[in-house]
């Protein structure tokens, strides 16, 4: 495990989700400012529309769990665990974040 | 101290095997009995009835019906690639290839069958294959990579389905039967013919009556095949699908007894001859009968499972009908679709310029439906076969029901099945229903209906509906769990309390963070009476997949560029720009429907390039992302056709013009023809407009795609003046009224009053609202603006074209290959493994 710099937390878009490359790996960032905390990562990859797109979904809450929907089939990602609400047998792996001094760090295992 | 519990064995986990198991687990017989699994694949049971579905881009974890980790859960030992080969019944236990041997209380076989591969000289040659299972059908891939030909012996059910596999995976490809015509089985000589002409003319080529006497090696060919009295066939691969022998080699071997031609012999409680052995699905003879469909076998692992558990159900025969697709064929037999017997009559619809061929079986008194035969139009297989397994009578004269089966209303009896693959009843359902479970999904998922093959699934909706509106509940058209309001009610109050954001509509009337329902509704709202930028800074979060990025994203993540062509005319000189950017970008073209161009593979990160090249040239956004107007298609009309009455082109450029940008609750589509002669399809369209010697004749709410809709006149002989503000009213009336995502033609379908209705809003102003929706779709044409051209001119806007925050993005672009001289994409895998081997590397 090791904690990457990824970028400013102004280089992200409130309520949207953005694509990133970390140590060879795509992630999908969302800023939400009224979490805690407020930035969430994933793995890029949708395991069921089987492409990059995470970060393209849109951000909401189905009963209360803060998720993103694939914008290709809309199946929703719990923000938190990476669960899929629809599938219990798919998940995306989940990275923790942490922001200090404006900037978005996060912990992969690499 | 616990009491020991019974050992229950079951041998095979294919579908049937783990069926029993479901069934089992649902009983909490785990809990009584030890329960130890055997399969003899590596798998965990997959769905062996879409096994082609791997040809057509379904991976084989798609096919899995379970996995270990559930085995475990329930606390059953699942033994995969575990063979066994002895069955001793005087000592009550088994032996595997490992020599372990397991002792057993109770043992259920579920062996299934095997592949019939007919005494051939040759047939174990390389290159020839059974289609049976995963293993089978990866190798049958990897041999037909190299080659060119290929043949399927047998015409039945599973041998086309193997043809089409060959088909898919490019191979030329040749279908062998050895009976006069194909699935004999099933279908009659006259539908044989049928599907013959159709499978032929997708390039498979059927030799019926032909009898393999050898296989020897090939000259132009890996194979050559010899056949008595017909000239040799040479192929690369051959697949024999020739039938289905039990797998019966244990029972034999411990005694039990086996029919003359093979099977297990059971009881009505499924049974063998040791009565703590049972034998379930393809492996067991129950009244010289063996059942080679996935319904029957699990219906006797229904039974076993019950029987275990001590309880009586009986095995009673089971129903054998079939609906299919082979190669997009509709095929269906239902009951004695043959005819076979005493008191049977035949009523035969033979369409072959339609390319369809229905017969029906009655009784006698011609009141009894006792089979039937569907080629080519499968529409009313669920009608018939409801009317086939509860006996219902027959109406006056049943040969109508070859041209329409209207006639046959739906049993309302609680015992009629519906799905005839898990056996639930209408009354099953109609329980769930009163119980609380109000959802479809969650009625399949808790009465197992429409979950096996899938065909009863329209059933299973109507039954719900039915059963809903029985107990008086008005269906939920609440938006999501965040607004206790409809479309129309969110759309009212928007527009009365004049809010613009999607904070100030939830703080006010809402609860929770939203969702990918609610937020592309609320925004589609905004954008109809407002019409601010949809990537404003507020709207952007809210916009779906396509609207985001303003362009249409594809299954590989990348976009589709659809750039306005008005009536699809347009200048050489913009024809060349389209071409030059598609040719700079590599992007695959393809004229659309709408009369203009889609230009796939465009990345994220290329599309404002892509668009400031576009708009250079004078070219604006074609909306084909929105739930908008999309074109307005026309034919040549009065400027060049020697029929043309009026000027069809210059009316459909000005509407296309005019409500380009309306943001609606699903996309639009008009069409102009300028004459009688419709070339232009108007009454396909949303809004569809006809020439005529008197002006313009208006018809409205018709639909092509999935559900068509013939439109409906709703003015005759307008002037152009006139014309527009009818549609102004129109399109404003459904844009404050539709459900999210309610094409017009549904709409209208829903509008209490009908078409009668919407004339006296729209002509008479009943509502007094006319002046009102007038000002309102004036507005929307005042604010237009070209998205595309805004969005290149705002630096905001566009920060979220990009693949990656932090990098460069030329890295990781999707795979490509080429076709036909074009790039299109190629299916990805998961990128865990290539991760994992990097960091491995790495690390090294």
């Amino acid at each position: 495990m090791s904690w990457n710099r990824v970028c400013d937390l102004d280089a992200l878009i409130a309520n949207s989700g953005m694509g990133a490359l970390v140590k060879g790996r795509q992630l999908a960032l969302f800023y939400l400012p009224t979490q805690e905390p407020a930035v969430f990562a994933l793995d890029n990859w949708d395991p069921i529309g089987k492409a990059f797109v995470i970060a393209r979904g849109i951000v909401g809450d189905i009963k209360g769990e803060v998720c993103v929907a694939s914008p290709l089939y809309k199946q929703h990602f719990s923000l938190q665990t990476g669960q899929c609400l629809e599938q219990p047998d798919v998940s995306v792996p989940v990275w923790p974040v942490k922001v200090e001094k404006g900037e978005v760090w996060v912990n992969i295992t690499a | 101290m616990l009491m020991q519990r019974e050992k229950l064995l079951v041998v095979g986990n294919g579908m049937v095997g783990h069926h029993l198991i479901e069934q089992l687990v649902a009983k909490n017989a785990h809990q009584r009995y030890q329960i130890i699994v055997l399969g003899e694949e590596r798998f965990v049971a997959y769905d062996r009835v879409h096994l082609s579905s791997l040809f057509s881009g379904s991976e084989h974890q798609d096919l899995l019906l379970s996995s270990e980790q559930w085995y475990q859960d329930n606390g059953i030992e699942l033994l995969l690639g575990e063979q066994v080969v002895a069955i001793d019944r005087d000592k009550q236990r088994v032996t595997l290839a490992s020599d372990t041997q397991l002792a057993y209380d109770k043992l259920v076989l579920a062996t299934g069958s095997f592949p019939f591969v007919p005494p051939v000289q040759g047939s174990d040659r390389d290159n020839c294959f059974v289609y049976r299972t995963l293993d089978d059908l990866s190798s049958i891939k990897t041999a037909c990579a190299g080659a060119r030909t290929g043949a399927v012996v047998g015409g039945g059910l599973l041998g086309l389905e193997a043809a089409n596999a060959l088909r898919l995976l490019g191979l030329e490809t040749h279908v062998v039967e050895f009976a006069p015509r194909l699935m004999p089985v099933q279908i009659d000589d006259a539908g044989s013919a049928l599907l013959k002409s159709k499978v032929s003319e997708l390039g498979v080529q059927v030799h019926t009556q032909r009898a393999t006497t050898a296989i020897t090696d090939g000259e132009t060919a890996y194979h050559r095949m010899n056949f008595s009295d017909h000239e040799p066939l040479e192929v690369d691969v051959i697949v024999f699908s020739a039938g289905i022998r039990p797998q019966d080699t244990l029972a034999r071997q411990c005694g039990l007894e086996i029919g003359e031609r093979g099977g297990i012999v059971i009881n009505d409680a499924c049974q063998t001859s040791d009565p703590n052995i049972y034998a379930i699905g393809e492996c067991a003879l129950w009244q010289q009968r063996i059942f080679g469909l996935v319904a029957p076998g699990y219906s006797m692992a229904r039974i076993t499972a019950d029987q275990i558990l001590g309880g009586d159900s009986r095995f009673s025969g089971a129903d054998m009908s079939t609906k299919l697709k082979l190669m997009g064929v509709d095929v269906s037999a239902i009951g004695n679709s043959l005819g076979q017997g005493e008191g049977c009559q035949e009523m035969v619809l033979q369409d072959m310029r339609a390319g369809v061929y229905k017969k029906l079986v009655v009784n006698d008194a011609g009141d009894k439906l006792l089979g039937a035969i569907l080629i080519g139009d499968n529409q009313d297989y669920d009608a018939l076969l409801q009317c086939y397994l509860n006996g219902m009578p027959l109406p006056a004269h049943p040969a109508e029901l070859l041209f329409d089966c209207s006639a046959l209303q739906g049993s309302k009896d609680a015992g009629a099945i519906i799905c005839s693959c898990h056996n639930v009843t209408r009354g099953d359902i109609a329980a769930a229903v009163q119980a609380g479970t109000h959802e479809l999904s969650e009625l399949k998922s808790c009465t197992k209906a429409g979950t096996g093959c899938g065909g009863c699934s329209t059933m299973v909706k109507s039954v719900l509906d039915e059963e809903l509106a029985a107990l008086g509940m008005e269906v939920n058209h609440h938006i999501c769990e965040h607004f206790a309001y409809t479309r129309q009610e969110l759309f009212h109050l928007a527009r009365v309390e004049q809010i613009r954001s999607f904070d100030e509509l939830i703080a006010r009337h809402g609860q929770g963070m939203g969702c990918d329902v609610c937020k592309p509704a609320a925004a589609s709202i905004f954008a109809s009476l407002w019409n601010e930028h949809v990537l404003d800074a507020k709207h952007q979060p809210l916009q779906d997949t396509n609207d985001a990025f303003l362009a249409n994203m594809q299954k590989d993540g990348s976009y589709s560029v659809v750039p306005r062509i008005p009536a699809g005319e347009i200048t050489p000189e913009k024809l060349i720009v389209l071409g030059e950017v598609a040719k700079k970008y590599d992007l695959y073209t393809k004229i659309t429907g709408g009369q203009r161009v889609d230009l796939f593979g465009a990345q994220l990160e290329q599309l404002p390039d892509i668009w400031q090249a576009l708009i250079d040239a004078g070219f604006e956004t074609g909306h084909a992302y929105g739930k908008s107007l999309r074109t307005v298609k026309s034919c040549v009309g009065s400027t060049w056709c020697r029929y043309g009455v009026d000027d069809s082109m210059g009316l459909a450029i000005m509407l296309e013009n005019r409500y380009k940008g309306l943001r609606s609750p699903h996309k639009l589509k008009f069409a102009v023809s300028g004459c009688t002669r419709e070339c232009a399809e108007a009454q396909s369209k949303d809004i569809g407009v006809i020439a005529t010697e008197n002006g313009w004749n208006l018809y409205v709410c018709g639909n092509g795609g999935m559900r068509p809709r013939h439109a409906d006149l709703l003015v005759s002989d307008l002037s152009t003046d006139e014309l527009v503000t009818m549609i102004d009213r129109v399109l404003m009336f459904y844009v404050r009224t539709a459900d999210k995502l309610q094409r017009t033609s549904v709409w209208l379908q829903n509008l209490e009053g009908g078409l009668d209705y919407l004339r006296s809003v729209v002509v008479d102003d009943s509502l007094g609202l006319n002046a009102e929706l007038e000002a309102q779709m004036n507005h929307v044409v005042d604010t237009y603006q070209c998205e595309w051209k805004t969005t290149l001119s705002t630096p905001e806007k566009l920060a979220r074209f990009r693949r990656f925050v932090n990098e460069g993005d030329a890295a990781a672009t999707p795979d490509y290959r080429r076709e036909r001289g074009q790039r299109i994409p190629v299916r990805m895998v998961d990128p865990k493994a290539e991760f994992i081997q990097h960091t491995e590397q790495e690390g090294a």
